[in-house]
This record gives C-alpha cells, sequence and structure tokens, in this order.
C-alpha cells in the first residue's frame, strides 16, 4: 500500500540573483517501508524531506505534479490541515539536537507541548506518556532528563529526547533528516539501533536521509541517489553494489576500506550532465 | 552511559544564590567608584565650595570657619571616607540654593521621573514589541514598512520639536490632553490637603487614595510626554525585537515545533520569543535606565519637574552639592537597573544561570 507518493517534486528559491532550483522534478512513492535519500551537500535531499511536511517558507516555493499522503493531497491541503498531519502522522528528526530542541524550555517542556496542546491532555497524563516515550529510547533516568535542559544533555542524549519527541503521537512516517552526523561515532551506533527498534516495533514508514551511502544501505530496503536537485539513481539496497550510475560508484569509491588499498582515494566525479 | 548529569534542583539554586552575591559584591564595587568619581569631580571643578556658600564679601574668619566646617582641611582620604560614609547614610550634602538636604529634593523630583519614565518604558514595550514582531513575520511587506518608517521617523525627530507640536495640536488646537505640568493648578493646589502621598507619582497615589478626577486630570497630563518619550523608546524595541525575532525564526528548533504541529502564534509568541526575550531584556534595561536619568528637553518643554531639570536648573546656578548629589542617584538607579537585568537574563535563560 503506498503511504506517500511524489511526482516531479520541484523546490524553487527566489533570490536576487533569480530563481534557484534546490529540487528539481523527483518523484517516488513510499510504503511502510525505509527509503533512503543520499547525495552529497547541496544535493536537494534535506529540502526533498521537508517539502513533504511543506515546512519550506517563503521566499522558498514547492511544486509539484503530486504530492499525496494516505490518499490526502498535499498540495491542496490547507495550512491547518497540514498542521495536523504534522506531529500526528509525519514526523521528522533532525540533524543536531544542540539547534532543534529549544534552549530555554525543558526537555519535559518540550515533550508534553504537543499532548498538551494538541491532544489536550491534563498535565500527569501528559508527563506519564512523556517519561514513557523517554523509555522507549532507552533513558534510564526519564525524569532526570524530563527536568534538564537540552544544554545540560550530551548530543546522544539529545537526539534520543528528540527521537522520542517526534515518536510520541505514534506517525506513520517518519523523516529522519541525518540524523547521527552531528553525533559520536559510538554513539551513532546506539542511536541508529534505537531508531532501528522503534521504527521496525510500530510498523511505520521511514525516509533516512543521509550523505552516508553504506549507512543507508543497511538500514533501508530502497535507495534514492539524488544529485543537484535530481534523483540520478533509484535501486534496492541489496544492489547498492552493483549500482549503474559513475555518480553512485564515486560515492562507493571514495570511502576508505579497512584493509583495502592504501592508494589514494579517488576524488567524486561531478558531471553537469547527470542534472539535466 | 557517559551523558554529564544535569544539575539537581537545589545545586542550580544555591549556585544561581551565588552568582547573585557575586552581582551584589560587583554592585557594591561599582557605586564606590561611582562615588569616587563624583568627589574627584566636586574636587576639580573651578568652584569653590566655600565662596558659593558664603558669598565673595565674607571676611577670612568667616570663610575660614566654613571651611572648617566643611571638613575642607582634612586630608584628601578622610574627605572621602567621610563622603562615601555621609552618603551610605544618605546623606549627599546640602543644596547652596535652597539650603535644604539635596537627597530630600531629589525624593521630591525623581518620582516625576520615575513615573513619567515608567509609563513612556511602558507605552515603548507594548506597542514595540508586537510591532517588531509583526515587522519579522512578515519581512518585506507593507506592515514590515510601515514599521520601520515609523520606527525611523522616531529615531529622527528631535524630541523638543515633536514635543512643541504635540502640544500645540492635542493641547492648544484639539484640547485633548492636559498642558504642561503634571496636574493642572486647580488640582495643584489641592493636591496636598486631599490626598496622601504614598509614592510621589501622581497616578499611583490618586489611585491609591480613590481620588478618580485628579488621577484622570493627572493622566491627561502625563499622557503626552510620556507617549512622546514611548515612542522614541518604540522606535528602537521594534527595530531590536525584529532582528531578534528573525534571528530566532532562522533557528532550527523553530521547525522542530512546526514539525510538532504547534500553531503558528504559539511557534512566534512561546518558543521564539522566550529566546528573543534573552536579549531583549537589556535592551529594554538600557533605554528605560537612559529614560530616568530625566530627560531634560522634554522635562522643560513639559513643565515637568524631574530629575533632569533639577539637575540643570543645580548645574546652572553651579549648586555642586545638588549637581554631583543628582550624579550619584542617576548612577546608583543606571547600576541597579543593569543588575536587575542581569538577573531576570538569567531567569530567562537557563545557559547563564
Amino acid at each position: 500500500m503506498t503511504l506517500l507518493s511524489v511526482k516531479n517534486l520541484r523546490v524553487t528559491f527566489e533570490t536576487e540573483t533569480g530563481p534557484v532550483q534546490a529540487v528539481r522534478g523527483v518523484s517516488f512513492s513510499l510504503g511502510r517501508e525505509r527509503l533512503g535519500i543520499v547525495g552529497e551537500s547541496g544535493s536537494g535531499k534535506t529540502m526533498t524531506g521537508r517539502a513533504v511536511l511543506r515546512l519550506i517558507r517563503p521566499p522558498g516555493r514547492i511544486e509539484a505534479d503530486e504530492m499525496r499522503f494516505d490518499g490526502m493531497d498535499l498540495m491542496a491541503a490547507s495550512e491547518s490541515q497540514m498542521r495536523a498531519l504534522r506531529g500526528q502522522r509525519i514526523a521528522m528528526v533532525m540533524q543536531d539536537p544542540k539547534y532543534s530542541l529549544n534552549p530555554v524550555m525543558t526537555v519535559g517542556q518540550q515533550l508534553t507541548e504537543g499532548l498538551r496542546q494538541r491532544d489536550r491532555l491534563g498535565k500527569a497524563d501528559a508527563v506519564t506518556r512523556a517519561l514513557a516515550a523517554l523509555q522507549a529510547v532507552q533513558i534510564r533516568d526519564p525524569e532526570r532528563v524530563m527536568a534538564a535542559y537540552p544544554h545540560e544533555l550530551s548530543g546522544g542524549m539529545g537526539q534520543r529526547v528528540m527521537i522520542a519527541m517526534m515518536l510520541i503521537p505514534e506517525p506513520d512516517l517518519l523523516i529522519a533528516d541525518e540524523p547521527t552526523s552531528a553525533l559520536d561515532v559510538t554513539v551513532q551506533a546506539e542511536v541508529l539501533s534505537i531508531l532501528d527498534g522503534l521504527v521496525r516495533d510500530r510498523g511505520m514508514g521511514l525516509i533516512f536521509i543521509s550523505h552516508d551511502l553504506r549507512l543507508v544501505a543497511r538500514f533501508c530496503d530502497r535507495v534514492l541517489v539524488m544529485y543537484k536537485g535530481r534523483v540520478v539513481e533509484e535501486l534496492a539496497a541489496s544492489d547498492l553494489m552493483a549500482a549503474q550510475h559513475p555518480y553512485t560508484r564515486g560515492l562507493l569509491n571514495c570511502l576508505p576500506r579497512i584493509g583495502g588499498s592504501r592508494a589514494p582515494l579517488p576524488g567524486l566525479d561531478r558531471n553537469a550532465d547527470w542534472a539535466v | 552511559m557517559t551523558d554529564p548529569s544535569p544539575d539537581t534542583a537545589p545545586s542550580r539554586l544555591l549556585s544561581f544564590a551565588g552568582r547573585l552575591g557575586t552581582e551584589v559584591l560587583t554592585l557594591a564595587v561599582t557605586l564606590l567608584g561611582l562615588l569616587a568619581m563624583t568627589f574627584l569631580i566636586g574636587r576639580v571643578v573651578p568652584i569653590d565650595p566655600v565662596l558659593s556658600i558664603v558669598g565673595e564679601r565674607a571676611t577670612q574668619e568667616q570663610y575660614d570657619a566654613v571651611r572648617l566646617a566643611l571638613g575642607l582641611d582634612e586630608p584628601l582620604w578622610k574627605q572621602f571616607a567621610i563622603y562615601v560614609g555621609d552618603a551610605l547614610q544618605g546623606d549627599l550634602g546640602t543644596s547652596i540654593r535652597t539650603r535644604e538636604p539635596v537627597l530630600e529634593e531629589i525624593s521630591r523630583y525623581f518620582p516625576a521621573t520615575l513615573e513619567l519614565a515608567t509609563l513612556a518604558t511602558l507605552i515603548g514595550v507594548l506597542v514595540g514589541v508586537p510591532a517588531g514582531v509583526l515587522a519579522a513575520t512578515r519581512p518585506g511587506t507593507l506592515a514590515d514598512q510601515v514599521v520601520r518608517i515609523v520606527g525611523l521617523m522616531g529615531y529622527s525627530m528631535p524630541v523638543f520639536w515633536l514635543g512643541l507640536v504635540g502640544l500645540l495640536v492635542f493641547y492648544g488646537q484639539l484640547g485633548w490632553v492636559g498642558g504642561p505640568g503634571r496636574l493642572d493648578a486647580s488640582f495643584e493646589m489641592m493636591m496636598e490637603f486631599t490626598i496622601t502621598q504614598y509614592t510621589g507619582m501622581i497616578l499611583i497615589d490618586t489611585a491609591l487614595n480613590g481620588n478618580w478626577p485628579m488621577f484622570a486630570n493627572a493622566f491627561s497630563h502625563i499622557i503626552l510626554p510620556a507617549g512622546l518619550l514611548g515612542y522614541v523608546s518604540m522606535a528602537y524595541i521594534s527595530r531590536m525585537t525584529r532582528s531578534f525575532m528573525m534571528n530566532e525564526l532562522g533557528q532550527e528548533y523553530i521547525t522542530t515545533a512546526r514539525v510538532k504541529g504547534m500553531a503558528e502564534w504559539r511557534v512566534i509568541w512561546v518558543h521564539a520569543m522566550r529566546n528573543v526575550l534573552v536579549p531583549l531584556i537589556t535592551v529594554v534595561a538600557l533605554s528605560y535606565a537612559y529614560l530616568l536619568e530625566g530627560s531634560v528637553l522634554t522635562e522643560t518643554i513639559f513643565a515637568w519637574p524631574g530629575l533632569g531639570s533639577y539637575i540643570t536648573n543645580a548645574l546652572f546656578a553651579a549648586d555642586m552639592p545638588a549637581v554631583l548629589g543628582g550624579t550619584v542617584v542617576v548612577g546608583a538607579v543606571f547600576v541597579a537597573l543593569n543588575m536587575l537585568s542581569d538577573i531576570l537574563y538569567r531567569l530567562v535563560d537557563p545557559r547563564a544561570r
């Protein structure tokens, strides 16, 4: 069953030197599966994720031939319909908890906010739900974390809080935008396995945005490779090694391997023709 | 797990108290420095304090007697110690013009300034913050341009000109507001006998006494100068609010709030505003402190018996004790407001605690 279908998505920013297209005709569809989007910085992968939530603010502009979520036309939806969708049915985990959590509100205030404001839950009920959500991301002393401010948490802890916050309303689709790029390598694995477990248990759809091709391949069912705002290749994660496109091959080859050849790694090939 | 443990509530409170102690110490040192400044100015200005008391035709004996009485024969350090000791006991000397204790005089003039500055700041904040937010959330639109131009006019129009035109239009032509002074003459005469003075601020005193006709009259007198100063402060506050708000709205936690499905008013007034408050407190405190010095031009045009005109008149009369006393009070108010804004700053920003 298709959860999300996107046809010919375009994201354009009006600048003083004319319009800049960050996403240029991206199409994909997604069921309750894991879709990886990879590409280098500026390839449009983050903008694609945010466009699905219609979070591109002016002077940015979203256009698409079709963008449907569970039968609902996202392009035609009103702002209040989108608000009901965000948080409730589609959630997003961002890159760096240092910036994505509000620095002057306690973790508890931020975790319970959705429950209190949208679901009109009483304080005690909201706190109970929030504590459970923190336990689900394997935080052992949730009470203490609830009372803490974001700057008092480590990166790994912050990202778990972020995941807990986004999963509280049990969304159908989670967009994870470089969820581990800002974390230490050792913490990355922990956070990934927590995310993996939760997405699996709850049967959510997942869009996993990353610049790390191997990570995406391990984590996802399908991979979109983006370059300059376009999808240059789409393939099953298991077929990654058989990738045909030179850009994808380039991404694979520029990663060092333990025990591999010590020769200098090749630079990434870029060819403007691929993006046409 | 290697996460650093967030402080527990009691120890957080304790460190806050500790910082507060440091703050008080800083305050004491700053005030001592302030007194040293005024003391030195008093010694450096080419005005002989003895001469200004005894007059030019006094005999040498009279001169020496007063010099002795003022303690001017003591060594400088001892004079300073006496000066500080006196100041701490609320003795800022005696005005040469009126022969009244300076502090007593200031306690009559300062409430007028306090009342005006507070109302002006209130207007500045209540209009300036929403205007700044409006401009920040709709950059480049008509609303933004209007806020910008109205603000620019606030900076650039001389206050005395605005004051005169304001009086001409709203008092002279339209008769909507009271004229110069804090009250109509008839009320002014009644004031002493009909109301108990608690604060020296007429709006508050008349309200506490339940004397509403007098309150209304006082309000009609204060609204024009307060509106004027409030306009200038609004111009500054709205510009600053706009830029702080624009900065916060570009932050990633704002996206988080939107992803959570929060209504836009909540994103702006709760998520962003709490962060905007941090720098805004300093801006408002500075603008308030500036107004508390007493704005001489406004006080002159509106015949407002405030601190600014008190100090200016004292200066024209070479009444150094009054000038320096006034300076000490202004300095102390400035320092106190700074400390207050520091404390508020820490209350709103957990990272600063």
